[in-house]
């Protein structure tokens, strides 16, 4: 993978000599370094193990396009703080919109007191309490100033996506309803720490998609595809609209008239991109040192131990260029690691963030993620995918003799126990080692511990879709991918 | 900074300033016509695990949505959390920028019914209990779920929270809405699991209007009494079945295909339903469904929708025949009908159900009398939860393939079933019913008795 500018080392900003009052409000920069020193240095001398501040500003850009009409606009923007308190392996957390120095200060006084702690009574300086001041500012964010700048304006993204929904009439037939959507997120955080952490970033989101409702008689079918970038403000321009109309309305047309699938037992072959959900629900999620920390992962103990079929090499990454859970820092101000979670079926590491390091011992991967300042950070997957294989996709489906090919998958989730599921949005039948008809509403179902070391095959194929996941700290953006892979037999819910 | 004129933490929201401040802008601007929609709440909760505090979290939030019309009568909007007036002055730019892009095929305008008198709710306003206090009483529900049983090692999702809250509405026509609320919540998820068998998780969850009202107790005995259940398990043989769904399964399956009912979905070409299917029959002639978000059992009901109609309690289907849509003003305005107070905010307004009720329709006879799922000749399914109904539903074809939890009741007895799914078309199963058992049950989402339909695929292992 190419280091990309969302992966690219950051600036670094000397201290600023400055005073509280010279703070820029309207940026997050070394400013804030006297204000978030004070902070932290009340919460140390309070008795706290570790503070830590994450500010944000957002500014967010929804468009909906029906049929040939602009339909909802919908721009939000925002800000706010997350103070984060640890003594041991408790912690408290409490979130703002009040980024003032008392709304901050009434912030950390809450959650000290959920230790039992006390804020002491004299602000004073900044370095008390063990705490040793922040270090000069990473500063992530320098070459990203102009990047909400350079995005579309509101005509330019209204007009592409007019086009789109135009694209989809042209290339569908029965269509009842076209949409196309577009989102972009800018978010530029600032977080501090009492271990010195000083970072900050800017990070853009964008992402578009076309849906389709297919109808004719009783027959119909939905379909809908999202492509989504990161650090890329050219991305809308850049847009394969032609394409993503054709792919779209290829499968709404293909899954009109398919027949339900029959429920049972089945060897699976699942196509690459976005079928790497299967692995990102039943496994990812799994191998998050939140999952160990609850007891809800039945690896906990296997690290250096099989717990997959030997064909399958599984990585989490925040450093693909432009992809959607590529990071320059994570949301504690780690960057990013390439964490190998599995190689030829061993268990290698958990994805971990602060507080697993210290609830688990697992170490920190540059993988504490949250949603935006309401959230704490929890370990979360970034790029997640199965490494590519040594076959042909061919290869797999001849291999089976009666099965099913799920070429494109829905959404998915995993339970409490690792049961995990997700929906096929697009499933022929494998017949003989040949793809037959088209089949609708299936579901899979299994769990990860039985399921891993069914994946029998991996291809060559491997690429990478954009998706969102939603979990502890809400919903973050992810990438999810895989070659096509064959599982040798799981469960297929249908009619 | 500039100061935050408009809501103060632990305050609340301060209308008139509010009001006052849109005025002040919206004059400056020469914007003659806008609404907004506002809210503020403080929320604290605590989780723990196995004895200890895990995560204690405190929030205070404020949002605003601002809509504006522009000379041309079209819409913009724009969403904060800034409610200082810089902020505002922002978001009613923003508003009027977005405004260009309005949709003059579907504007919306205010409803006739914002000013309309609101019906009193009794929603007691309860001090907070405060954090350390609810510690207390998590680390106890914990110890009292782990202790009922040897094969439960952990309750790893559990919550217990108090939200004090505030929302208005607000429009340059004078229309003022406001509403203050406080309510609180436990849920215990708790995981068993003994030798050489799967793990098992059930849970169970409680509202009320304060911490000290919540019946932790019952979430207790639900947890256990659900998680101990699935202990003994077995596979269940793929086929056809009839199904008994609970209260809660139930309710989420008619939420997730809730645009039959949704105007906006109707209009949009998404809905199964048409203009034409109001006086249709969609399911058997026995079965009603009203929404009836004032409900006693809706604890934190809005008094009134995010246009600022009341809310209202409204017939979906009466003997089986679609009787209503939900309404926002503009999807109101386009069937010939009122406004039905089930509308959000926003440049297309969006539209959905409140609170349902479920059940026989008063003089049918209510579908086949006396069922008894423990009684039954035949193999029943009972589905106490389903799952995935983001994945597993395609609202817009009627389809559903839903994970569930549950149990096979044979001979009386019922044992838990390991995994399986149960699929169908949502317009069929409605035409399946054969009838209620029991009881209707209050659920945070509605009002509903068990209910019996016959010949559900089922998927299963064995």
């Amino acid at each position: 993978m190419v280091a990309s500018a969302t992966s690219a080392g950051p600036g670094t900003t000397s201290p600023d000599p400055g005073d509280a009052t010279r703070f820029t409000a309207a940026r997050f920069d070394a400013t804030w370094r006297p204000r978030l020193e004070a902070l932290l240095g009340s919460g140390s001398a309070a008795g706290a193990d570790l503070v830590e501040v994450f500010l944000e500003r957002t500014d967010h850009l929804g468009v909906l396009a029906e049929q040939d009409a602009i339909t909802s606009v919908s721009p939000a923007f925002g800000k706010g703080a997350g103070i984060r308190v640890f003594r041991g392996e408790r912690d408290g957390f409490v979130s703002t919109n009040d980024l003032s120095d008392a709304g901050l200060r009434r912030a950390l006084e809450q959650a000290l007191g959920m230790l039992g702690l006390q804020l002491p009574s004299l602000a004073g300086g900044g370095l008390a309490g063990g705490f040793g001041g922040l270090a000069d500012l990473r500063d992530f964010a320098a070459a990203k100033e102009d990047w909400l700048r350079r995005c579309p304006e509101l005509r330019e993204a209204t007009g592409k996506l007019l086009e789109g929904t135009g694209l989809l009439e042209r290339h569908g037939s029965h269509l009842q309803v076209r949409r196309g959507s577009y989102a972009r997120d800018w978010q530029e955080v600032l977080v501090a720490a009492s271990d010195g952490t000083f970072g900050r970033d800017i990070r853009l989101h964008q992402s578009v998609g076309l849906n389709v409702l297919a109808a004719d008689g009783e027959h119909r079918s939905s379909v809908g595809r999202r492509y989504g970038t990161s650090g890329r403000p050219d991305d809308l321009r850049e847009w394969n609209a032609d394409g993503s109309a054709q792919e779209v309305c290829e499968s709404a047309g293909t899954m009109l008239y398919a027949d339900y699938v029959e429920a049972g037992q089945l060897p699976v072959v699942l196509a690459n991109r976005f079928g790497g959900v299967i692995f990102h629900e039943a496994c990812g999620h799994l191998l998050e040192t939140t999952q160990v920390e609850r007891g809800t992962t039945p690896f906990a103990d296997k690290v250096g131990e099989p717990i997959a079929h030997a064909a399958v090499t599984a990585i989490d990454e925040g450093l693909s260029d432009g992809a959607f859970g590529s990071l320059s820092m994570d949301d504690e101000g780690m960057e990013p690691q390439r964490t190998v979670l599995i190689e030829n079926g061993v268990l290698q590491r958990f994805l971990s963030d602060r507080a697993g390091e210290r609830r688990t011992g697992h170490g920190r991967t540059g993988s504490g993620r949250r949603q935006g300042h309401t959230f704490a950070a929890a370990s979360r997957m970034r790029n997640t995918y199965i490494a590519a294989g040594p076959h042909t996709p061919e290869e797999l489906i001849a291999s089976v003799d009666r099965g099913l090919y799920c070429k494109a998958m829905g959404g998915g989730s995993v339970g409490p126990t690792g049961q995990f599921n997700f929906a096929v949005e697009e499933g022929y039948l494998i017949e003989n080692g040949q793809l037959t008809k088209p089949v609708k509403g299936a579901t899979l179902i299994g769990e990860a511990k039985e399921v891993m070391p069914r994946i029998s095959m991996c291809a060559n194929d491997l690429e990478l879709a954009a998706g969102f996941c939603g979990s502890v700290s809400g919903s973050v953006f992810v990438t999810v991918g895989q070659p096509h892979i064959k599982v040798d037999s799981i469960t297929v819910g249908g009619r | 900074m500039t100061s935050t004129v408009t809501a103060t933490p632990g305050q609340g929201l301060d209308a008139q300033a509010l009001r006052a401040s849109l005025e002040r802008l919206a004059a400056s601007t020469g914007i003659r016509q806008w609404d907004l929609g506002a809210a503020c709440s403080t929320d604290i909760s605590v989780q723990v695990d196995r004895g200890e505090a895990k995560q204690m979290k405190g929030a205070q939030r404020s949002s605003i949505t601002i809509r504006v019309w522009n000379d041309d009568g079209l819409v913009g909007i724009t969403s904060t959390s800034d409610l200082s007036d810089a902020g505002l002055e922002k978001a009613l730019a923003g508003a009027r920028d977005a405004s260009a892009f309005g949709n003059a095929d579907d504007t919306p305008q205010f409803s006739p019914l914002a000013t309309a008198p609101l019906q009193e709710l009794h929603q007691p306003l309860r001090e907070p209990q405060g954090i350390l206090r609810l510690l207390d009483t998590l680390k106890t529900a914990e110890a009292d779920l782990l202790g009922r049983h040897s094969a439960i090692g952990t309750v790893p999702y559990n919550g217990l929270a108090e939200r004090s809250s505030e929302r208005l509405y607000l429009n340059s026509a004078g229309a003022s809405r406001q509403q203050r609320l406080s309510t609180a919540s436990v849920y215990l998820y708790a995981r068993a699991e003994e030798a050489g068998r799967k793990p098992r998780s059930a849970g169970a969850v409680r509202l009320a209007y304060g911490a000290a009202d919540l019946d932790i107790a019952g979430c207790i005995d639900e947890a256990a009494g659900r998680t101990i259940s699935h202990l003994d398990y077995a596979p269940i043989a793929t086929g056809r079945y009839t199904c008994v769904f609970s209260p809660e399964a139930f309710l989420d399956l008619i939420g997730a295909f809730s645009s039959l009912f949704n105007a906006r979905s109707v209009l949009d070409g998404v809905s199964l339903s048409s203009r034409a299917s109001i006086g249709q029959p969609l399911a058997v002639p026995f079965l009603s469904i009203h929404d009836n978000g004032l409900h006693p059992g809706n604890i934190g009901a809005s008094a009134f929708d995010g246009e600022g109609t009341p809310t209202r309690r409204l017939v979906l289907v009466e003997g089986g025949v679609l009787q209503n849509f939900l309404h926002s003003e503009a999807t109101a305005r386009a069937f010939g009908v009122t406004p039905t107070g089930h509308a959000g905010l926003g440049a297309k307004v969006s539209v959905g159900p409140d609170w349902f009720e479920i059940g026989p329709t008063p003089g049918s006879g209510g579908g086949q009398p006396g069922l008894d799922r423990f009684k039954a000749s035949e193999p029943i399914v009972w589905i106490d939860s389903l799952s995935a109904l983001h994945a597993g539903v395609k609202a817009s074809q009627g389809s559903f393939s839903l994970p569930f939890d549950g149990w096979l009741v044979q001979g009386g007895e019922a044992r838990s079933i390991e995994a399986a799914t149960v699929a169908g078309d949502i317009r069929t199963l409605l035409n399946a019913i054969v009838g209620f058992e029991g009881e209707a049950k209050v659920t945070p989402d509605g009002l509903c008795p068990h209910v019996w339909v016959e010949g559900l695929s089922i998927t299963g292992d064995a």
